[in-house]
């Protein structure tokens, strides 16, 4: 299965500065592997001990995959994969 | 005959910012002539077209309504005392002035003189003076917003005037609260600002946010950020959240228990993790964006109208151009939100976030 995955701000820097790549696997765990086998330690900036970190979000499509089936979450062709790692920028306060 | 007329808050600026007036005539037609040719702009408030009181406005002449006497020939004596009552309803009302600059947001049906009121009734809370927080004053000021507070315990650095345009250049060295209070009053003088110089912590949190309607955040760091959350949520506030990095934004609405920045981020990422805009960087005009977007949904929730961003997180990418929203839910394990809290009273943010509150402006 080949979807394209989406990763925002910080994030990209680990993947060449790329916005936008095609990922293969079943579930959102195996195209986390395919992406870390291409692009080493991008695993370990989304998952520690096999956990997805609490400050990062991965979406299915529209839905968090918290609400979902985690990193067993199937994927379909046509899916869209977005990794998104809390932002604080704004102003100090 | 010689006679006291009482001037309401509404009218005030049209009759030299005086409470009371002296005005001549021997009956109460003559004193509102007299007045009205002494202060043509209070004649177009106290007069119709067809030179009448309008039905809104009620005179009194010492303390009786002029119709349960002889209407406008009621007879005065020297001393009396004439009250001039405009009708309110749901608020103050619109001064010729305010339908004047207001008109564009009256005329829309989904305003009109009920929301405007509406708008000057409100009271919403900026936490930061910064990239985002200067775009989401400036609009809800332009809008009439009736109270705008603005937290932040910084001065203006040059380097944060590549986006935030609530300081100029003089401002430079100046507390951002300051700064900030002089530019929105230079742009609507109708709109009271109030400043909260300092950090907003675990304990003036609960006394700040409560005095507020809505709260607007703009913080650049993740300690501020989970004191915001939790506070609105223990206050039973919407908050509207936005964040910025590099080219990407990001904003939402959090309504007391629909959800909240715990559910969408359980934990903050450790120090040093995630950079900050001092670090990596941020487009300036994207702050506009997302300061704008916080700023139209705090109107929304205001006026009541349209579908808030609660429920649902707006993803910018500025590189693409694109937007996208997913879904955000109410976690029932969130530890603030959810069915069995364990956070039930504001904690220590520095060591839930391992970072202090920060001493220097980020972004």
């Amino acid at each position: 299965m080949t979807v394209e995955v989406r990763v925002t701000a910080n994030l990209q820097k680990m993947v060449g500065g790329q916005r936008s790549l095609q990922g293969e696997g079943a579930s959102v765990g195996e195209l986390l592997d395919d992406l870390d086998s291409r692009y080493p330690g991008f695993r370990e900036q989304i998952i520690t001990d096999g956990q997805l970190h609490r400050f990062v979000n991965i979406y299915l499509n529209d839905e968090d995959i918290r609400f979902l089936d985690k990193l067993e979450t199937p994927i379909n062709e046509g899916d869209t994969l977005s990794i998104l790692p809390a932002l604080a920028g704004g102003a100090a306060s | 005959m010689s006679v006291t007329v009482y001037i309401p808050t509404p009218f005030r600026r049209l009759a030299g910012n005086q409470v009371y007036v002296r005005a001549e005539g021997n009956t109460v037609a003559e004193v509102l002539d007299n007045l009205g040719s002494r202060y043509p702009e209070l004649r177009h408030m106290i007069f119709d077209e067809s030179d009448e009181v309008p039905g809104h406005i009620n005179i009194y002449v010492n303390n009786q309504e002029m119709h349960s006497l002889k209407g406008k020939d009621t007879p005065l004596s020297e001393g009396d005392e004439i009250a001039v009552i405009p009708a309110i309803a749901g608020g103050q009302v619109l001064t010729e002035d305010q339908v004047n600059r207001y008109s564009r947001h009256i005329i829309m049906p989904q305003v009109g003189p009920v929301g405007q009121r509406k708008l000057m009734a409100a009271k919403v809370l900026i936490i930061g003076a910064g990239g985002l927080g200067s775009p989401s004053a400036l609009y809800l000021t332009l809008a009439g917003v009736g109270t705008i507070g603005i937290a932040d315990f910084d001065v203006v650095d040059l380097s944060n005037l590549q986006r935030q345009v609530l300081h100029h250049n003089d401002d430079v060295g100046r507390p951002k609260t300051e700064s900030a209070r002089d530019t929105l009053l230079s742009y609507n003088p109708d709109v009271n600002v109030v400043i909260h110089d300092g950090p907003i912590t675990s304990e003036n949190a609960m006394e700040i946010i409560p005095q507020y309607d809505i709260v607007v955040n703009g913080a650049d760091n993740f300690t501020t950020r989970y004191l915001v959350n939790d506070a609105c949520y223990f206050a039973g506030k919407p908050l509207v959240d936005g964040s910025i990095l590099l080219f990407d934004g990001q904003a939402t609405v959090f309504l007391p228990g629909q959800g909240c920045y715990r559910c969408l981020f359980p934990a903050p990422p450790p120090p040093g993790l995630v950079p900050n805009c001092a670090d990596a960087g941020v487009l300036g005009a994207l702050t506009g964006v997302i300061g704008s977007i916080q700023a139209i949904e705090a109107l929304k929730l205001i006026l009541e109208t349209g579908e808030s961003l609660a429920s649902r997180l707006l993803l910018f990418d500025a590189l693409s151009m694109e937007f996208r929203v997913v879904k955000l839910r109410r976690d029932p394990k969130c530890p603030l939100c959810g069915d069995d809290p364990t956070v039930t009273e504001l904690i220590d943010y520095v060591e839930f976030c391992g970072a202090p509150f920060p001493s220097h402006d980020g972004n």
